[in-house]
């Protein structure tokens, strides 16, 4: 191998080197890596399995917030939701049927919702607005019109 | 036009035309070049990410 | 001794009187499928591409989710799996002197097997009994004959399989202590990674069927997603080794010089067929139900598969300035100059290789964890694919027919179909850098794939990426024009074109070179590390998703 072929290897190396430290430290040290929870659930009793018996939204704490929510064809429960500016929002979220996607446009929270897991994300709204959630994984012939909103005033 | 430029800078072609006909220069520019796009980029959806934490 | 005079007497005439007729019928048959398959699908990206963008309406017995599953099924399996065996069994025909006779008959086995699989399955779409995408994800669940037809497509990829390792151990046989010829080792290297990865999806497939007859109740949504990318991403990564063969063994003589350094272009081969297969994970970074340190691990895996990559980048560099200095171009860039641009055999593959450089970064920014979540199943996603098996991969397939099918065909390139390959390059790069351009941008803003024309009930945020799908459309306008001059190219080319003989532009070493080493050619041993790297990355997750498997999912059609 050529001296400079092995420079190019070493320098582009590095790079992908240093990325993966970036997002190495930031998942392990920071706990911003992206969401992976592990609890499951039977996917054919949502409605009797707790938390999602009570989908809603619950203030857990000094402006934090827990949205329990269940995804299904073609629907968010619950929907059109508030939160106040500030406040620190975790989704605990399931599927009735078929895998949905979790998105909520112009932020990080992107999370893919199959049937049997409960999936969370966190995320804290500091700009008011009416922020967009739809759903991102086809899951349907109405998928296009799976969309609800949190309102953050 | 940026071929007359170029040959320009190496006055004496016969003198040097063999270091010029073995050289990886633009090799190494060329890749140089691909670690700007992945480097750039990269930081630009880093960047985008954490302006949305 | 012998051996040399059977070379001499059965081998080299073959090869100076141009393709076998016998081969050459296979690999045309191939092609030909290949691009109706690209005309069909071209014209429903269009459709999709106006539909997205509000600009038309599909009537009602068509829906926009049948489209994409048809489109989605008909380019990048059909028409990439057709094109690639048609291509590579043309390779492996010129390189060792012909196809044996039961290796031809298990191509026409398998394009048999392939043509009841994919009419099976563009049945089960039509029918609108299967618009579960070309992902199809349980616990959506087509109809049985979808799946059916589906098998029916690997076994026939199989057979193909079969073909080229029978054929390379033949040859490799009566030629003792000698390595392979370099297209003949890269198409070991893609049928190898193709078999290898194909077993997880089978796997899935076989579980999925007894499902849909109702003979299973429920599936395991997780494990299935899981085989399926195990194939889904590698399927990817084997066409894009199909383009880097004619990268590094064709275009080199096309440009008038040599190729790179065998025994690191092998070293490429080696790696990419070795690490590929776990680079599918990536897919399921923001799946529930795996964890950080499973998903971190394969964030190395993925972002490993990129080494060799950066050495193809680096490799094409120096044979381009070696070439263009050799001819006369001077400085630090004037051996660009000196590149026959206007020759369209070299055009399309070299905006290919160029658009892999952004196609690469975008997918180094995809397997970087947790960004994964700026452009999960966005539009990014989507402008990413289309750069890189849309333009790498397909703008390489082009620019390799402009010699594969006269050469097959016995007929010539004329300097007007070169102009139309040149004009066709032109629109299709066009074509995809605005659409793909405005895609990534779409998917950064947060515009939803797969999803059918749609403002959210008027949300501004979804209002604002309108405008970005207006561009889509006009993009798939222009490729679709793309895709009708390139069939017309084709099928010129194989029935039309004046007769003639054209070269089989397969690159040589340099005049000093090093003949390849034999240790290249351990093909066992790198299955083998295939597989140590393929348990490394699978075993602990897979059972882990059984073993806390949640109660699994009965079928559902949504559609």
């Amino acid at each position: 191998m050529h001296r400079l072929e092995e420079t190019w290897l070493t320098v582009s190396a590095g790079i992908l080197i240093i990325f993966m430290f970036i997002v190495g430290y930031q998942t392990f040290a920071m706990g911003m890596g992206p969401p992976s929870n592990k609890e499951t659930i039977d996917p054919q009793k949502v409605e009797e399995t707790a938390p999602f018996d009570h989908p809603g939204v619950f203030k857990v704490g000094e402006n934090k917030y827990e949205v329990v929510m269940t995804m299904e064809a073609f629907s968010f429960n619950p929907d059109d939701i508030t939160v106040p500016k500030g406040a620190e929002v975790e989704f605990v979220l399931t599927t009735k049927d078929v895998v949905h996607g979790f998105q909520v446009a112009g932020t990080n929270i992107n999370a893919m919702v199959t049937p049997g897991h409960i999936q969370r994300i966190s995320q804290t709204f500091d700009e008011p607005g009416e922020y967009l959630i739809l759903c991102n994984e086809y899951c349907g012939v109405a998928h296009q019109l799976m969309s609800t909103t949190i309102t953050v005033n | 036009m940026a071929e007359k430029h170029l040959s320009h800078h190496s006055q004496s072609p016969e003198k040097n035309n063999n270091e010029d006909v073995n050289s990886m220069k633009g090799t190494m520019v060329s890749v140089g070049f691909v670690a700007a796009v992945i480097v750039v980029m990269w930081v630009a959806v880093f960047w985008l990410y954490m302006a949305r934490v | 001794m012998a051996h040399a005079l059977k070379e001499v007497f059965y081998e080299k005439p073959k090869q100076a009187l141009g393709a076998h007729p016998e081969d050459a019928r296979v690999s045309l048959s191939y092609l030909s499928i290949a691009f109706i398959a690209l005309f069909i699908g071209g014209v429903l990206g269009l459709l999709q591409g106006l539909e997205r963008a509000g600009l038309m309406q599909l009537p009602p017995w068509l829906n926009y989710y049948q489209v994409l599953t048809a489109h989605g099924i008909l380019l990048v399996i059909v028409f990439t799996t057709t094109f690639t065996i048609g291509y590579q069994f043309a390779n492996l025909s010129h390189s060792l002197g012909g196809l044996l006779p039961k290796v031809r008959k298990l191509a026409w086995t398998g394009l048999v097997l392939m043509v009841i699989g994919v009419a099976l399955v563009t049945t089960t779409i039509v029918m609108g009994d299967a618009s579960v995408l070309y992902t199809f994800y349980p616990p959506l669940a087509a109809s049985p004959f979808f799946y059916i037809g589906l098998v029916f497509l690997v076994l026939g990829i199989w057979a193909c399989c079969f073909g080229v390792f029978i054929n390379y151990r033949h040859w490799r046989k009566n030629h003792p202590g000698e390595p392979a010829p370099l297209l003949a080792f890269f198409a070991m290297g893609v049928f190898t990674l193709w078999f290898f990865a194909s077993l997880g999806v089978t796997v899935e497939v076989l579980t999925l069927i007894p499902w849909t007859l109702g003979w299973k109740e429920t599936v395991n949504v997780l494990v299935a997603r899981t085989l399926f990318w195990s194939f889904g991403h590698t399927l990817v990564n084997i066409w894009y080794l199909v383009a880097t063969s004619a990268w590094y063994a064709i275009v080199p003589k096309i440009i008038g010089g040599k190729h790179f350094n065998e025994k690191l272009i092998r070293l490429v081969v080696i790696l990419l067929v070795v690490l590929n297969i776990p680079g599918g994970f990536h897919h399921q970074i923001i799946d529930p139900g795996i964890s950080l340190s499973i998903k971190f691990l394969h964030v190395f895996m993925s972002l490993s598969i990129a080494v060799p990559s950066l050495m193809t980048a680096f490799a094409m560099f120096h044979v381009f300035e070696r070439t263009g200095r050799q001819k006369g171009g001077r400085g630090l860039l004037g051996w660009l100059k000196k590149l026959p641009w206007g020759d369209v055999r070299f055009l399309a593959p070299m905006i290919a290789m160029i658009s892999f450089i952004p196609g690469g970064a975008g997918g180094i920014i995809n397997g970087s964890n947790q960004l994964n979540q700026v452009i999960h199943n966005t539009m990014w996603v989507v402008g990413h694919f289309h750069i890189t098996v849309g333009v790498s991969v397909v703008l390489t397939f082009f620019g390799i027919c402009y010699w594969l099918v006269p050469y097959l065909s016995k007929r010539t390139l004329t300097k007007k179909m070169n102009k139309v390959g040149v004009i066709q390059t032109i629109i299709w790069t066009v074509g995809m850098a605005i659409m793909a351009g405005s895609m990534h941008i779409a998917g950064l803003l947060g515009d939803p794939r797969r999803t059918s024309y749609t403002t959210y009930k008027d949300h501004p945020d979804a209002l604002s990426w309108i405008p970005y799908e207006y561009i889509f459309a006009a993009g798939a306008t222009l490729l679709l024009v793309g895709v009708i001059i390139q069939v017309y190219a084709v099928f010129h080319m194989m029935f039309l074109s004046p007769k003639g003989v054209t070269e089989f532009p397969a690159a040589e070493p340099v005049a000093d070179a090093a003949p390849a080493p034999l240790w290249t050619e351990r093909w066992g041993l790198w299955v083998v590390l295939l597989l140590m790297v393929v348990a490394m990355a699978y075993v602990v997750p897979i059972v882990d998703m059984i073993v806390h498997a949640p109660p699994g999912s009965p079928p559902i059609r949504t559609w």
